[in-house]
């Protein structure tokens, strides 16, 4: 506790010393929570769109209680603009992989057991799994972008 | 003219209230939702799928294209305010070279 | 399907909209308008539907609020009419 003290203290950024501890301590069980909402979409309510929104939501938290730059530091503009292009293109890609490669109907992931024999029911619920991860990080990555550029003015570098 | 915007917000209420007239009651299971595609859905949706929550069974499986269809419009959503957003710092023009 | 309180929710929701858009200072508007995102969240999860519930919460409430917050920091806080 003494060294975040320290540690934001010298920063001297953005808000007061008690909404950045709070915020330093919060954002990994949000980014963790966000993941569970994207992974258990299957057993419990969720799935990929409200934990991408989750795990973005904890990059805005970020820049509101410090700085643009602190949390570019943490996820940089390029590696964002790359995971919404993979999100999107996962999905689209395995539904075309169900049908160019494996000879079934496109978004039919029971075709993929020719890729690994696991059984068409269990890749009807692993493809469901596949593309939940896909709009996951499409939909953290676009929200945390919207907010980056809408807030800076669209040149990314000081924020609110 | 503020008059005639109360007066066809309120007609617009009352015809939309007249029209949840006709609605079946909540939760009816003889209501034409409930009786086509819902009860195939609710029998055979885990036996077919592995998975216990319906709504991913159907938002994921059975209507794969809604779902593609909703996360290419959020794409495209975030690529048209990064091309209209973004402004790149003139560039500092090199001396050596 | 609590009847009381589907109708308190409903009250709140309809005096939340008629706030957000007779207030003055489009901050609070804001703020008002995050409060009938969560009645409406709480309006879908009394009806049972707790996946739209549960996005009504994090978009809605979540990051539609910041989005408005974001733009209003760049224009003017009072509006006009």
């Amino acid at each position: 506790m003494r060294l975040l003290q320290d540690q934001t203290a010298e920063q001297k950024l953005g808000e007061s010393l008690i909404i950045q501890t709070a915020v330093r301590i919060l954002v990994p069980f949000i980014q963790l929570f966000g993941l569970y909402v994207i992974v258990h979409g299957h057993y419990s309510p969720g799935g990929g769109f409200q934990g991408g929104v989750i795990l973005g939501a904890s990059f805005v938290l970020l820049t509101l209680a410090f700085d643009q730059k602190f949390a570019l530091k943490y996820m940089s503009e390029k590696a964002n603009n790359i995971l919404s292009n993979a999100g999107a293109l996962l999905f689209t890609g395995t539904a075309t992989l169900c049908a160019i490669c494996y000879g079934g109907k496109f978004l039919d992931y029971s075709a993929l057991d020719k890729l690994l024999p696991l059984g068409p029911i269990a890749w009807r619920s692993f493809g469901i799994f596949v593309i939940e991860v896909g709009v996951g990080l499409a939909v953290m990555s676009i929200s945390a972008s919207l907010f980056w550029l809408l807030g800076s003015n669209g040149e990314m570098d000081e924020g609110l | 003219m503020k008059l005639l915007a109360l007066f066809a917000t309120l007609m617009t209420g009352a015809i939309l209230l007249y029209g949840t007239m006709d609605f079946p009651a909540f939760g009816d299971p003889q209501s034409p939702a409930a009786t086509h595609l819902a009860t195939y859905f609710t029998e055979n949706a885990v036996r077919e799928t592995h998975v216990p929550n319906l709504v991913t069974a159907v938002l994921g499986d059975y209507r794969g294209y809604d779902t593609m269809f909703e996360t290419v419009v959020i794409y495209c959503a975030g690529l048209a305010v990064v091309s209209v957003l973004r402004k790149k710092k003139p560039s500092v023009p090199e001396n050596k070279s | 399907m609590i009847w009381i309180l589907d109708l308190m929710i409903l009250i709140l929701v309809v005096v939340c909209a008629l706030v957000a858009i007779n207030v003055k200072d489009l901050l609070s508007a804001t703020i008002i308008f995050g409060v009938y995102s969560f009645a409406m969240c709480l309006l879908w999860a009394e009806m049972g539907a707790v996946d739209v519930a549960f996005t009504e919460a994090t978009v809605g409430a979540g990051i539609s609020t910041i989005l408005f917050v974001a733009a209003i920091l760049h224009t003017s806080r009072r509006s006009k009419d």
